[in-house]
């Protein structure tokens, strides 16, 4: 059963070929067996099964929705109540939740059983999942590798069956990079689909939560669940959710795909570029028509978003300070020692150095040729994107330069490290939704497919990716070992 | 004042605006709960919380904007203000730095009969930060969150004060203006209206500013006057003495009546102000301006004015009766119920009743004697049933009871006898009983006249029309 999507899974418990209790137990087991991924940092067993005890009985009732029951797991960034929520951290090794962020409220809501909370890089910093407290995740598909990041513990658990689904969060490419290096579907919502409340903010202007799924279609029903306004969030935006599953059998007949000059250069590795040839070639099998755009400052986009993110994390790490939660340095001998020892011991080397590199971009003097001119290059990429979205309807390219790369193999290089999502930072910057989706298969290792939209045009996005995966299979491959 | 020297002193009023619950937050802002009570997870500075704005902080700064003549939004910003202390629970300050809700306006003040205009830079909205405790933890320091997210509308003058008088009565001109606009319930004891003052001296006639000192945190009206006094005395000395002044923040310590140094410029925080990426920037369409005038209550020079014009009054009683607008009202309300009794009620408001109210401690709107009873009490006297000194008498029979003041005249039976045939019984039997004193009068002796005047009012117990017992006693003494 494991191996079932979501919306197999929700026929399987409306039939009553097994139950929620069941279903958990075999995902636990699961996530037991497999406990050399690291791909959890807190495993809830006891809350899963008697919240799958609930939504048998909710079912029973009459109640049920197409999430309830459901097995999934949440990114550790989600504030979650009276458990760990650690962000990946030492920081916040000790920190249990003491309410329920937005989201996890919305599975709660319908009926949704957690299972745990996931791996990830420390407080979504990085691209590997090498920066978390916790250790590295392994990569189902080549356990020497790496699963992306920093959702690497939810694509890992996804990619590996452990759950049916979970929820990531996307700064730069933090959904997409790992679905697509773990070969799974991953949603990044356009800004302010989804509510931040709750979720431990990295760069506020850009972080976005999303589903990490096996199919488009069970992407579709989590967004449901996941989007709409809250006015906990003020940058959470006051528009309808459509209903995605209705609309994700709109045909690709006429879609009008751009091809952006700027993805297909000469850093792309060309066994990728061989792959993703064929699945646009697919697409256009499908009615679709391609046409090449360009977006001449995307080439811009990792520097603006280093000053931007950086100089957001700086300010929002602030709050770590030793003082009323989270970790303390041991007889802090005055103030500042306090402030000094507990953050210099509690934050690892990556979180450091974007704090360093914040504060430093936000310093008088600075300010005005950092920070500023980042926000006027991140106007001019989203005046790019919307441009080129006038043009056609949806953008393809890659999602990540390679594919998973080895363990170990970028962590002296923070640029190299930067530079894995060249393809991804850009739609952050420009608040757009995007989706990553396998699209074949390189060394045995997954390749994505990135998709991006027009403003709150996940329908769009999800419909597309459907219609690819009706007449494609390479979402359906599993890993070796985790059938 | 030193001559040779000018002053120059500019103003940061941060005012406690009277919202129910904080600005970024639900938890509630009222005063004196037990520590860390009234601080949510927003508040705390949780992970993964955000702001929310409080829309009625916004409509409160609107109001003062609108009533210091300034230039409003259409837009403006939320910025972070970054640094790192126990009672800032976030690490930053959510503040407004280069685009504030209020822009440029300007307040007018009167010293000594002199007009002053002083300009106001801007106004902007920001949250209060925590209370750090250092008594009670024994090398330890505590720290209570409830006032952490109160909303502060902070409000910049020009440098546009010559002296300490001067900013005492700008300062006094605002918090007459926030508790007007019912903005702020200016209570400095509470930290609801405090100031830091930058103050600064410059040989006269020179053009550029001196180095100014920053006197932070001072929470009352005759501290602002102490502080900046000495201030100026202690710069003027070092500058004489050779020395310069180092631009530095410093307290004012009352027990001491001195300033002394905090931190200096080298020792100064970069804030690294950025906008807030968790706030929208607030957008005030004419709209909503033009909904907040609507509501706007008339000002203080406004009623001022009126009053001057309206009920005749000099400049010293108008002042007096619009100093609050609670007085004012009460006054206006007065007038209303003594059946138009306006001199009347001015001097029983600036007289006994104020005089009574200071005694008492209490303030307009907690009187013991509303304005519907002390009207009862003008009218009878207006009407002469009461002479003034028996109104007295009910006056204070108002304020220890509830009855009306004709209940009590009628109770007490202290109606004036107006009717001049008892009264003249009465003289006919005074200068029959004193004949001696008649004599003398009748040969000259006015004075003795106050002797009979007093035997009438002794025998109808003050009862009698002062007016009535004057024409009647002349006429009989005439013999």
């Amino acid at each position: 059963m494991h191996n079932c999507t979501i919306a197999e899974l929700a026929s399987s418990l409306r039939t009553g070929e097994f139950s929620s209790v069941e279903l958990t137990q075999a995902y636990l087991k699961r996530i037991e067996q497999h406990q050399a991924l690291n791909s959890l940092i807190t495993v809830t067993a006891d809350q899963a099964l008697m919240q799958a005890q609930a939504a048998d009985d909710m079912r029973a009732a009459g109640q049920a929705g197409l999430l309830t029951g459901i097995p999934v797991i949440h990114k550790d960034i989600f504030c979650t109540k009276g458990v760990k929520t650690s962000c990946g951290s030492k920081m916040l090794d000790n920190f249990i939740a003491p309410y329920n962020a937005t989201v996890i409220e919305k599975f709660h809501a319908a009926g949704a059983v957690t299972l745990g909370k996931s791996n990830m890089d420390e407080f979504a910093m990085g691209s590997s999942n090498e920066t978390s407290y916790y250790g590295p995740v392994q990569n189902p598909w080549h356990t020497a590798a790496v699963p992306g990041g920093s959702s690497g513990g939810s694509a890992a658990a996804v990619a590996a069956r452990l759950c049916a689904a979970a929820t990531g969060t996307d700064t730069g490419g933090s959904i997409r990079q790992p679905a697509a290096l773990c070969g799974i579907t991953g949603l990044k919502p356009t800004y302010g689909r989804v509510s931040r409340y709750g979720m431990i903010a990295y760069a506020s202007s850009l972080d976005q939560g999303g589903p990490m799924t096996r199919s488009a279609e069970d992407a579709a029903i989590m967004l449901q669940t996941m989007a709409g306004f809250d006015d906990k969030d003020s940058t959470s935006v006051e528009q309808p959710v459509p209903d995605y599953l209705a609309e994700l059998n709109k045909p690709l007949d006429g879609l009008k795909i751009g091809l952006p000059e700027e993805f297909f250069g000469t850093g792309l590795n060309s066994d990728i570029a061989q792959a993703l040839d064929a699945a646009i070639d697919q697409f256009q099998k499908l009615g679709a028509q391609v046409k090449s755009v360009s977006m001449p400052h995307l080439q811009y986009a990792i520097p603006a978003y280093y000053v931007i993110a950086p100089a957001e994390c700086s300010a929002n790490l602030s709050r770590f300070d030793g003082v009323r939660f989270g970790y303390r340095c041991e007889n802090p001998a005055d103030l500042t020692d306090l402030y000094t020892r507990s953050r210099g011991e509690a934050f690892g080397k990556e979180v450091k150095r974007r704090i360093l590199i914040g504060t430093y971009a936000l310093s008088a003097g600075y300010y005005d040729a950092y920070y500023l001119k980042a926000q006027k290059v991140r106007r001019l990429i989203t005046e790019d994107f919307k441009a080129a979205l006038t043009e056609v309807d949806v953008l393809m390219g890659p999602v990540s330069p390679s594919t998973a790369f080895g363990q170990g193999e970028k962590t002296g290089d923070p640029i190299q490290m930067y530079l894995s999502d060249i393809y991804t930072i850009a739609v952050n910057l420009a608040g757009l939704p995007a989706l990553s989706i396998p699209a074949g298969f390189v060394d045995g290792k997954p390749v994505g497919l990135q998709i991006i939209g027009d403003y709150f045009a996940e329908g769009r996005l999800l419909s597309s990716a459907h219609q690819y995966q009706q007449v494609t299979d390479w979402h359906l491959q599993t890993p070796e070992g985790f059938d | 004042m030193n001559a040779a020297w000018e002053t120059v002193i500019g103003l940061e009023i941060h005012a406690q605006l009277a919202t129910k619950s904080k600005i970024f937050s639900g938890a509630a802002t009222a005063y004196g709960a037990a520590p860390n009570t009234q601080a949510c997870s927003v508040d705390l500075g949780l992970p993964g919380v955000l702001p929310v704005l409080n829309r009625e902080a916004v409509r409160m700064a609107v109001k003062f904007g609108l009533a210091i003549d300034a230039a409003i939004g259409p837009y403006s910003v939320f910025a972070r203000k970054n640094y790192f202390y126990p009672d800032l629970p976030k690490g930053y300050q959510i503040s407004q730095f280069e685009l504030p809700i209020v822009g440029p306006g300007h307040v007018d003040i009167e010293v000594d009969g002199v007009k002053k205009r002083i300009g106001v830079t801007r106004a902007h909205l920001e949250e209060d930060a925590g209370k750090s405790l250092h008594e009670d933890f024994h090398g330890l320091t505590g720290i209570d969150l409830n006032r952490a997210g109160t909303p502060l509308l902070e409000i910049v003058s020009e440098p546009d004060m010559r002296s300490a008088d001067e900013a005492v009565a700008y300062m006094r001109k605002v918090h007459e203006l926030v508790r007007y606009l019912e903005i702020c319930d200016g209570n400095m004891q509470e930290g609801s209206f405090r100031c830091d003052a930058n103050v600064s001296v410059r040989p006269r006639g020179q053009a550029e500013f001196g180095t100014r000192a920053e006197i932070k945190n001072i929470n009352s009206f005759k501290f602002v006057e102490k502080a900046i006094n000495y201030e100026i005395e202690r710069q003027i000395e070092v500058i004489e003495s050779g020395g310069k002044v180092v631009q530095e923040t410093r307290l004012y310590d009352s027990m001491k009546d001195e300033t002394r140094s905090m931190r200096g410029k080298e020792e100064a925080n970069d804030y690294r102000y950025f906008p807030d990426p968790d706030l929208l920037p607030v957008v005030i369409e004419e709209a909503f301006k033009e909904e907040v005038k609507a509501m706007l209550p008339e000002l203080p020079d406004a009623k001022k004015q009126r009053f001057k014009t309206h009920y005749g009054q000099d400049d010293e009683t108008a002042a007096t009766l619009t100093a609050s607008r609670q007085l004012a009202d009460y006054y206006e309300a007065l007038v209303k119920a003594s059946g138009g009794e306006a001199k009347l009620a001015c001097n029983w408001v600036t007289g006994d009743l104020l005089g009574a109210l200071n005694k008492a401690g209490l303030d307009i709107s907690r009187s013991p004697v509303d304005y519907e009873r002390l009207g009862g009490l003008l009218k009878r006297i207006a009407d002469n049933t009461l002479s003034g000194k028996i109104a007295k008498r009910v006056f204070e029979a108002l304020w220890q009871s509830p009855d009306t003041a004709d209940a009590i005249i009628e109770r007490e039976g202290l109606k004036q006898i107006t009717d001049s045939g008892a009264i003249e019984a009465i003289i006919d039997k005074i200068i029959a009983d004193n004949a001696g004193q008649v004599e003398q009068y009748r040969s000259g002796k006015d004075k003795v006249f106050g002797f009979f005047v007093g035997q009438v009012m002794k025998a109808t117990q003050g009862q009698a029309s002062p007016g009535e017992v004057n024409k009647l006693l002349k006429a009989k003494l005439k013999g």
